[in-house]
């Protein structure tokens, strides 16, 4: 049966987007078909992480005004045939999305795909809603800072009276995402720790991923990290996550501070 | 919203979650005030450490006006923390905007709401106590006007918990919590552990610059002794 997944966060900037494009790709590896759906009306992203930019013709808005057919508007990944993006427009603006024609389109998702993984914008309005309106799934991404934390609880209390399944009184699932984990700024206790993030929101934690150049490389070339460099630590967390998405047990290591030990060893007096 | 010249007693004040009265004066001046006066006799000491808001929305006022009433009202001890309905140009510092955030959103303030202003009909087997399993999330409001809140996970910072009776927070409390909301002195406060913004009890409210630090993170038990809101470690 598919799967329904929204990669949202409240606060901009945090890696929805990133997620998104990596998770999404980490399970079309395994086989399964997976089809990523750029929510960000007016501010498509996802095209360019997947390196399709230039592809798109129509897209998430076309279709759910009727002026193109679902099959037209999904672009398949020239690196793998299991993924596939549904892009938003960038022409117009979020109230082009209806609440019927995200619905139809959801559903018809459905039928064609294992995985549908939806990029939220940031923001708790009206797109945001849409973006997790249909899901069974939600994946939080966090960053371990304070006003981070705190627009993921109010996200988390919004996937708990918005969504279809808890207006109809079911449970959305929920992940917590922390990415731009940095071992060195929590150590020297800028940003908060795993355990403090985990307590604050009360979710179980899906995946941590490092702050790494390797994402930011990976963005410029258009392709997700998971694709680019596959062995490298983000996007190895990238890949831990996708497997305990789909209910793998995988243990979890929390990334650490190489720094932080060192001075540990010479009387944590690392400056 | 209550206003001194249509209801003598008391000032008390519902409907927003926000701990502050709303004080509506009407013209002329002179007669609200000697309202006023007669109701702080009665109950001297009734706005101490209670913030205020003035509402002359309702009025068309001239600056000298609004500028004269505040005097008086300082004059009278009442600590005036926003104003409404007026020009913000107006006002001098130190008064805040009011504090939009402190609205809850969402249907159950103005469910509320409407039973403060018509507590017509009693209704006997209103359950006297409310059991919340999941967490109280940043901008949610729960509010129980009837009786006694049981919260088994942590109110989050942004988040607002108001109960008529008492509050047990088995998590951390890290948002606010207005215990007595409809006027109940003996109502009190519990958490496991204390983050708190905002604690009010019966309107005497205290902020996180007010509560000592050791008490911070600590299992905590709040409630009023007097004119005054009391916080002490649980053992
Ligand atoms: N693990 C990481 N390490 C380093 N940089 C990262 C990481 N994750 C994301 N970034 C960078 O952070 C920026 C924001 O990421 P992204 O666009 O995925 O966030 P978003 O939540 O989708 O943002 P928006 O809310 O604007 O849609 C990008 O420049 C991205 O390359
Ligand atoms: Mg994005």
């Amino acid at each position: 049966m598919a799967n329904v997944v929204v990669v949202t966060s409240g606060k901009g900037g945090v890696g929805k987007t990133t997620s998104t494009a990596s998770l999404g790709a980490a399970l079309a590896k395994t086989g399964q078909n997976v089809c990523v759906v750029d929510f960000d009306v007016g501010l498509r992203n996802l095209d360019l992480m997947l390196g399709a930019e230039r592809r798109v013709v129509y897209d998430l808005i076309n279709v759910i005004q009727g002026n193109a057919k679902l099959a037209q508007a999904l672009i398949r990944d020239k690196r793998l045939d299991t993924l596939s993006l549904l892009p938003a427009s960038q022409t117009r603006d979020k109230d082009a999305l209806t609440e019927k024609g995200v619905a139809r389109v959801m559903k018809q998702l459905r039928e064609k795909f294992d995985w549908i993984i939806c990029d939220s914008p940031a923001g708790i309005e009206r797109g945001a809603i849409l973006a997790m309106r249909h899901a069974d799934t939600a994946v939080i991404v966090t960053n371990p800072e304070i006003s981070s934390v705190r627009d993921s609880d109010r996200i988390i209390g919004m996937l708990d009276s918005k969504t279809e399944r808890a207006e109809s009184g079911g449970d959305i699932e929920k992940h917590l995402l922390i990415a731009r984990y940095d071992a060195s700024r929590i150590a020297r206790a800028e940003m908060l720790g795993v355990d403090d993030v985990l307590d604050i929101l009360s979710v179980p934690l899906l995946g941590i991923v490092p702050e790494s150049e390797e994402v930011l490389r990976a963005s410029n070339l258009g392709a997700p990290v998971t694709l680019s460099n596959p062995v490298c630590a983000a996007a190895r967390a990238y890949q831990d996550a996708a497997r305990r998405l789909t209910g793998e047990a995988v243990a979890m290591s929390v990334p650490r501070d190489r720094r932080n030990l060192f001075g540990k060893l010479f009387g944590g007096k690392a400056a | 919203m209550v206003s001194v010249a249509h209801s003598r007693s008391p000032f008390r004040f519902h409907g927003r979650s926000f701990m502050a009265f709303v004080l509506a004066p009407d013209l002329p001046f002179d007669d609200w005030l000697i309202e006023l006066d007669a109701q702080l006799k009665r109950s001297p000491g009734f706005f101490t450490g209670r913030p205020v808001v003035l509402d002359l929305a309702r009025l068309n006022l001239a600056k000298p006006d609004v500028a004269g009433l505040m005097a008086q009202l300082q004059a009278r001890g009442v600590r005036i923390i926003a104003v409404e309905g007026v020009e913000t140009s107006w006002l001098g510092p130190g008064l805040a905007p009011l504090p939009g955030g402190s609205r809850p959103a969402g249907v159950i303030d103005l469910a509320e709401r409407k039973a403060a202003e018509q507590p017509a009909e009693p209704e006997p087997d209103k359950p006297a106590s409310l059991l919340l399993d999941q967490p109280v999330r940043s901008g949610q409001s729960v509010v129980f006007a009837d009786g006694d809140l049981t919260i088994l996970g942590h109110v989050a910072s942004g988040a607002e918990v108001v109960a008529g009776g008492s509050i047990h927070i088995y998590g951390t409390l890290r948002g606010r919590a207005i215990a007595g909301s409809a006027g109940n002195p003996g109502a009190r406060i519990f958490c496991s552990s204390l983050e708190a913004e905002l604690l009010a009890i019966d309107g005497l409210y205290r902020t996180i610059d007010e509560i000592d630090d050791h008490l911070r993170g600590q299992p905590v038990q709040a409630w009023l002794e007097g004119n005054a809101l009391v916080l002490a470690a649980r053992p």
